[in-house]
Parts: C-alpha cells; sequence; structure tokens
C-alpha cells in the first residue's frame, strides 16, 4: 500500500511537472485559452469571434486587408478589377499549395463561392456570403465572380470572411468533416481538433508569401477555459502563455505584476441606445417626440461611463457606426452631458415630471444600469429588463421596445454598410422607419464611386444623429494578457493573428 | 420482484416523456431559437434562412413528435450548434461527468460516513464539534470559490496539481474534492442523525447485554440501520451531481454533461439539450431504483413491501 501510495506521488508529480512544461518559449509551444466553446471550425459554420480567430490563421482569402494601414493586398490573389458594377476578375496566385498537398487554383474558387453562395448549404452568416452569385473559371488562374446586385464593400467581405476552400477535399469532407479536421493554405494547419475544447495548430512549413507574414512560433496549444478567474490561474501557472478578452477589474491587477503584458485594444464593437422613434409600442410613446429622445442623449455622461467602466481604449461614440469603418462621418450633431437641459427638453415636451417606461438589456448589466441611472436623474423612470440575446431580439422584432441598450460588432467589417445599413433600412429592428435615411442609405450601400458613398452616408447618419434615432455611446475594448517571453501588437479589429506573435 | 421492476420501467418511461415534453415547450417559450441560433451578429435573413433549415416555421406540436419519433428509434439528430451527431456529442461528455460524479459520491461518503458514526459515538466531543465545523463550512462555502481556493493553493502556489482540463486522473483530483464536499454535509449530518437515534435504541442494548463487540455493534447492528435514509439521500445528490456539476466543470474547464446542458441552453441547441434532460431524468430514476434495491438488501423490512 505504502509503494503505491509513493507511485501515486511520484506520478503526480511528474505529471505536474510535464503540463507545466507544456508552455512557453522552450517548447516552442504558445498556450491560448478560449472562453467559448466554438461550434465549428469550418469559418462559414461558426459566427464566432474564436471561429475568426482560427479562420485568420488556417485559411487565406483572395485578398488581404492589412490591419495597421487599412490598405488591400493581394494574398490568394494577386491582383483584381472590377469588368462592370456586377463582375470582379481575380489573378490568382500561382504555386500555393493546401496543408493536405492540393494544389490551389481557380477551381477551388469556383467551388468555395458557389458553395457557400447557395442559401441551401446554410452558411451561417448569409450576409457575409448572399452578395455574390456564383464563380466563374477563366482560365487555371483567373477567376470571375458574380454579384447579385452592386455591392462596393465586395472587396472588404472577401477580405475578411470569405476564405477559400480546397475543392476537392471540400466536396468530400463537408463542413462537419471540415470542423473536424480543417484544410486550408493558411499560416497554420491543424494538427488536433477536440469539438468546442481543444485545438492545435502548427506552423506550416510551406507557407506562401503572403502579407500576412511569415507564421514564427511553431506551436499553437488552444484549450477552452470558460472561468476567466482558472485562465488567470493558468497564466500564474504558466501552462497558458496568452489570455485574451479580460475584463477590465482583472486586467487592471494583472497589470501591476512585472511577468505580463497587459496590451489593451479597441474593437469594432459599440455600444447605444436605440429609441422607438417611430411609436411601435404605441402611437403615445414619448420617444416618438423628438425632445424626448433629445433629453435622453444630453442625459448620459458618456465620458463618465468610459472613463468608470469600460477604460483602456474605449472612446465616446457619437454617429451610428464605428469611426474606422469606411463612411463613417464623423462631424454630426453631437449631445454634451446636460442634465439641466435635458429636463428642460423634457418639460417643453409636456414631461415636466418625467414618465416611466420599460428599459431592456441583454449583455453589460453594470454598463445598463448606470445608464437607467442617468435616465432616473431626469425624471424618466426605468423598469428595467435583463433578457436573453435571443429573446430581447424575438422582442424588437416583433412589437419594439420603448428603450433598449445594443450592441454592435460589425462582424469585424470596416464598412458603414455592416451596422448602419443593417438598422435603418426598414429591418425588424428598424425603430426610426425614416423613409429619407433609408434612401439615402439605398445609395450609399450600392454607389460604386467611394465619394457618393461616403456623401450619402454622412447624409444618413447626420438626419440619424440630428434626430437622435439612436443615442451612441461607446466603444468596446478588449484587453489582451500575455507573458514576458511573448511579443505581440493587437490589432483593433479584435482578431488574434498568431502570425504577428513571435517570442522575444 | 418482476411486476415491481415492470411497474418501475412503465413510471420512468412516463417521466421521461412528460420531461422531454415540457423542457421542449419551455425551449420555445424562453425565446426564438431560430434567433438564438443565429448569433448575436445576425441579419434577419440569416435569421430566416435558419428557421426554414430547422422547420421551426411548423407548430412546436408537430416538431416534438417528429423528435421523439426519431428519439424513440435511436436517433438524437444532430447538434444545431456543434452539428455533431448528439449521441457522440453527449456520450463524450457523460463520461467525463460519470467520473466526476462517481469520485464525487465515493469522496463524500468515505468522508461523510465515517465522521458521522464518529461524531454520533461521542456527541459534543471535540471530534464531534470539528465534524460539526466541517460540515457547516461545507454546506457555507460556494463551490466556485472553494474550487478557486485549491487553484490558487494546489496549483500556483504548490504547484502539485493541474488546475484544469481532463487529460490525467490527477487532473480530477480537485473537481472531485470541491464537488464531494458540497454533498458531504448532508450526508454526515444524516448519518450522525441517524446513528444517535439508533445508538439509543433497545435492541442495541439489548445487542450490548448479550456480549456483542463495540464494532460489530456499531456497524452490523446500528449503522445498517442508521444508513437507510442516508443510501435514499446519496442516490438524488449523485443524480444532483451529475446534472448539477456545472460550476465545478466549468472552473476546472471539464467539458461535462452538466456545463454542455447549460451552454446548450442558452444556445438552443434543442437536440443536445433534449437528449441530455432525457438522460438525466433516466439518471435520477435509476438512481432511486438502485437506493431502493440496496436499501431492501439492508433492510428485509422493505422487500416485503
Amino acid at each position: 500500500m505504502k509503494s503505491f501510495m509513493l507511485k501515486c506521488g511520484v506520478a503526480a508529480i511528474a505529471l505536474g511537472l510535464s503540463t507545466a512544461a507544456q508552455a512557453g518559449k522552450s517548447e516552442d509551444t504558445l498556450s491560448v485559452a478560449f472562453t467559448k466553446e466554438l461550434e465549428n471550425v469550418d469559418s462559414y459554420f461558426n459566427s464566432a469571434r474564436e471561429g475568426v480567430v482560427l479562420q485568420r490563421a488556417i485559411w487565406d482569402g483572395l485578398v488581404y486587408r492589412d490591419p495597421a494601414t487599412n490598405e488591400y493586398k493581394g494574398n490568394l490573389a494577386m491582383s483584381w478589377k472590377w469588368i462592370d458594377d456586377l463582375t470582379l476578375e481575380f489573378k490568382l496566385r500561382e504555386g500555393v499549395k493546401f496543408h493536405n498537398g492540393e494544389p490551389f487554383d481557380a477551381d477551388d474558387v469556383v467551388y468555395t463561392v458557389n458553395f457557400v453562395a447557395d442559401e441551401a448549404n446554410g452558411v451561417k452568416t448569409q450576409r457575409n456570403v448572399n452578395w455574390m452569385k456564383s464563380a466563374e473559371k477563366v482560365d487555371s488562374y483567373t477567376v470571375r465572380i458574380h454579384l447579385k446586385a452592386p455591392f462596393p464593400a465586395a472587396i472588404e467581405f472577401l477580405s475578411g470572411p470569405v476564405s477559400i476552400y480546397p475543392n476537392e477535399y471540400y466536396a468530400e469532407a463537408g463542413p462537419s468533416g471540415m470542423g473536424l479536421k480543417p484544410v486550408g493554405t493558411g499560416p497554420y494547419k491543424v494538427s488536433l481538433v477536440e469539438p468546442g475544447k481543444h485545438f492545435v495548430l502548427e506552423k506550416y512549413e510551406g507557407y506562401h508569401d503572403s502579407p500576412k507574414g511569415q507564421p514564427s512560433i511553431g506551436k499553437v496549444d488552444i484549450r477552452t477555459i470558460p472561468d476567466v478567474n482558472t485562465q488567470m490561474a493558468e497564466l500564474f501557472g504558466s501552462t497558458l502563455d496568452l489570455i485574451w478578452q479580460v475584463p477590465a477589474d482583472q486586467a487592471e491587477k494583472l497589470a501591476t505584476m512585472d511577468q505580463f503584458t497587459v496590451a489593451n485594444e479597441s474593437t469594432m464593437r459599440i455600444g447605444f441606445l436605440t429609441l422607438d422613434a417611430a411609436g411601435r409600442t404605441g402611437e403615445k410613446n414619448p420617444f416618438t417626440d423628438i425632445r424626448v429622445r433629445r433629453a435622453v442623449a444630453h442625459a448620459i455622461n458618456r465620458e463618465a461611463l468610459v472613463e468608470a467602466l469600460l477604460k483602456g481604449k474605449s472612446k465616446v461614440v457619437s454617429t451610428a457606426c464605428f469611426p474606422s469603418q469606411f463612411g463613417c462621418f464623423q462631424d454630426v450633431p453631437s449631445y454634451g452631458y446636460d442634465p439641466e437641459k435635458a429636463k428642460a427638453l423634457l418639460a417643453e415636451a409636456g414631461y415636466p415630471d418625467g414618465f416611466e417606461t420599460e428599459f431592456y438589456a441583454y449583455r453589460n448589466r453594470d454598463y445598463a444600469e448606470a445608464i437607467a441611472s442617468f435616465l432616473n436623474a431626469i425624471g424618466i423612470k426605468t423598469n428595467f429588463h435583463m433578457l436573453q440575446y435571443s429573446a430581447l431580439r424575438e422582442l424588437r422584432m416583433k412589437s419594439g421596445v420603448p428603450v433598449s441598450f445594443q450592441t454592435w460588432g460589425s462582424y469585424s467589417i470596416n464598412d458603414t454598410s455592416a451596422i448602419t445599413s443593417q438598422f435603418f433600412k426598414f429591418g425588424k429592428l428598424d425603430d426610426a422607419r425614416d423613409p429619407d435615411v433609408r434612401d439615402w442609405l439605398d445609395v450609399a450601400d450600392s454607389a460604386t464611386d467611394p465619394e457618393k458613398r461616403k456623401e450619402f452616408y454622412a447624409k444618413a447618419l447626420t438626419k440619424i444623429a440630428d434626430q437622435a434615432y439612436w443615442v451612441p455611446m461607446f466603444s468596446y475594448n478588449t484587453n489582451y494578457v500575455f507573458t514576458n517571453e511573448v511579443s505581440y501588437t493587437p490589432t483593433p479589429d479584435e482578431v488574434l493573428r498568431f502570425v504577428e506573435i513571435s517570442w522575444k | 420482484m418482476l411486476v415491481f421492476i415492470l411497474k418501475r420501467l412503465g413510471l420512468a418511461a412516463l417521466v421521461a416523456v412528460t420531461v422531454s415534453a415540457i423542457s421542449f415547450s419551455l425551449l420555445f417559450l424562453a425565446g426564438d431559437p431560430a434567433t438564438a441560433l443565429a448569433g448575436e451578429q445576425a441579419t434577419d435573413v440569416d435569421i430566416e434562412a435558419i428557421r426554414r433549415l430547422y422547420g421551426f416555421d411548423r407548430p412546436v406540436l408537430v416538431q416534438y413528435w417528429d423528435w421523439l419519433a426519431k428519439a424513440l428509434q435511436g436517433d438524437f439528430g444532430e447538434s444545431y450548434y456543434f452539428k455533431l451527431p448528439v449521441a457522440d456529442l453527449v456520450l463524450q461528455r457523460l463520461s467525463i461527468t460519470m467520473t466526476l460524479g462517481v469520485c464525487g459520491i465515493s469522496f463524500a461518503l468515505l468522508t461523510a460516513v465515517p465522521l458521522g458514526v464518529i461524531a454520533a459515538i461521542r456527541p459534543n466531543s471535540l471530534i464531534d464539534r470539528l465534524a460539526l465545523l466541517l460540515s457547516v463550512m461545507g454546506q457555507a462555502m460556494p463551490s466556485f470559490w472553494f474550487g478557486l481556493m485549491l487553484i490558487v493553493i494546489f496549483s500556483i502556489q504548490l504547484g502539485w496539481l493541474p488546475p484544469s482540463g481532463t487529460k490525467t486522473w490527477v487532473h480530477f483530483i480537485m473537481p472531485t474534492v470541491v464537488l464531494g464536499y458540497y454533498a458531504m454535509p448532508a450526508i454526515m449530518r444524516l448519518t450522525r442523525a441517524g446513528m444517535l437515534e439508533v445508538l439509543a435504541s433497545d435492541y442495541i442494548r439489548t445487542a450490548r447485554a448479550k456480549g456483542a463487540g463495540e464494532g460489530r455493534v456499531l456497524f452490523k447492528h446500528a449503522l445498517r440501520n442508521a444508513i437507510i435514509p442516508v443510501v435514499s439521500l446519496a442516490a438524488v445528490q449523485m443524480g444532483f451531481m451529475l446534472g448539477g456539476s456545472i460550476v465545478v466543470e466549468s472552473i476546472f474547464a471539464l467539458h461535462g454533461a452538466g456545463y454542455l446542458a447549460w451552454e446548450s441552453i442558452g444556445r438552443n441547441d434543442l437536440p443536445t439539450v433534449q437528449a441530455l434532460i432525457l438522460i438525466f431524468s433516466m439518471f435520477y430514476i435509476v438512481f432511486t431504483f438502485l437506493s431502493d434495491v440496496v436499501n431492501a438488501w439492508l433492510d428485509p423490512r422493505m422487500r416485503a413491501g
């Protein structure tokens, strides 16, 4: 019995040591934690941030957007041109091979585009692909993509969510096979997938001369650890090298410790209030009065929210989009914090003693409660409801809600069409129902002349701000924490790029 | 006995169908499944596409019947979220939860029963007080805090145990202690109370009077009677551990069935939730049945009834 116990003890210590040795520079293995269980590695069949991170490592798109300069560069395509408003032609890169040895050529592009553009194949985020009608092979290294309607953001989408899959392999494996054994042309190939919980990537030695750069770290070991405290414990115990999406208060504590680097970067997500300007919840709803909407905008101290709650690189935003997005015009009417003016506006609108309203939110309860208290301060009493995202969305789609705190991350698409146009074109989530705004956005979304697009987005965004249909609040930020062995500069699009990480 | 078992099985099937019907309709009440599946970034077009793809536009009753008919043939369908067969997914996750549950309940029983017995032999002694303190702490301490404390001490400070994962049996030590400690106080208190009551009864005095050794009195005569309610409680605790170890599974990143169920509800992953609920309700039924059998073995009077 004694010797058994002794053996167990030795085994335990040996195992403890071996797990500790897995991470870090000496093993050339970067250990990373995901918080959420990723549903499927096949990037067309997940809608998660984690999925985007893997997508950028495993696959390539035809085009690459440099995250620092926002300049478009050829990746799997060497060059491209618009044949007409509905046709894009690409010259493809030669000599590229997929991880399984399959050579890359026009057939892969044609197969991928035709597969994902077909609604029946059930790509999860239809918006990413449903602007494409089909693809056609001109010769082995020339491809044309046909659009359904003029879509000036095409290159942006091709540089983001549209990655190219190997035709022979994908035809055989399908989305679930691809999810379990992904094959791409990207800087990292996949050596292990345990669905939802564990992914191991290895440097792809044959990676082409891509604008993404060459991978430096040999192996990336990703485990899903739902609890952020456990992630921190593993970071302390050096079984993790990098964690991200770390909440502000924890990141602040970690920043005071010498062995870690905390990098804060903005994300494309913005937070905003929706107000029922169209009167969907009832004709007499106070928010149909522009003075009430402006009062709400003046009531909230957004600077204080950013300083006390969001921190980091978050900024106050005044437009209904993220500032870096193409067409996100900044010079719109804005509303400073002025509770007295807010009260006066309410009185003018016939509510000298304020009124009572339902207020909904689905995430960041602390932010939503702070906003509610600002509203209470000018006399708008809020009955606060915290709902699941799907429940709130359903409610908003069916009958609208008077006020809700919403956020939108634009799927990291650097174009205003990914946010403003999603909400102000008389869709089910449009609480403004302003035909001017809709018509201007229609022009901006489909014009091929960039200057014309800018002009019409500016018109629409100015009217949205002037009418206070939304009260834009702030941009979000995220914290990346890594050990001092790791060298990484995060980008403002919340995409963790393994190819940019190296050892110090 | 055969009639007894058949009756039990019939009841089990009835419970399972009722539970699954209720959970199915509750999931539809909780929010539109198409919206939940489409995710936060989805547009109206995405949601409509998903609604058609999964047939959510059909009446709930038709959808339930469709699911039930397939489930009865052993086909639990494909997880909406993972796009993998539910049976594979659940089996894989369940093995982790089962391991954890068996370890947890064993740990709880192995510590709680002896402590309870000792506390009952010497009521109000130092050891009784210590046992009381332990059980009060176990009951009062939230598992997420206890789990994190263990990680801080044994993983960070001492570096003895890995903080998360399921690779080896060593990974299960801390989760077992946390889960077991949560179930321990109730079992210990019940053992102590039962033992105190039994030790005061006439037949124990008789046993002592006829000269039986103290060990024989305690374990053969007293514990056997005192343990009967403990067996029933342990069965319920075991069922709870298998379905409700969400916090422990989440802290130690175990990816077991409890955590899967919790996450799947948020994701409106109907096939997965339905399969798990069916399995969890079966667990309660099986464990209650097993505890009845064990009790019948312990107490001949129950066999007749």
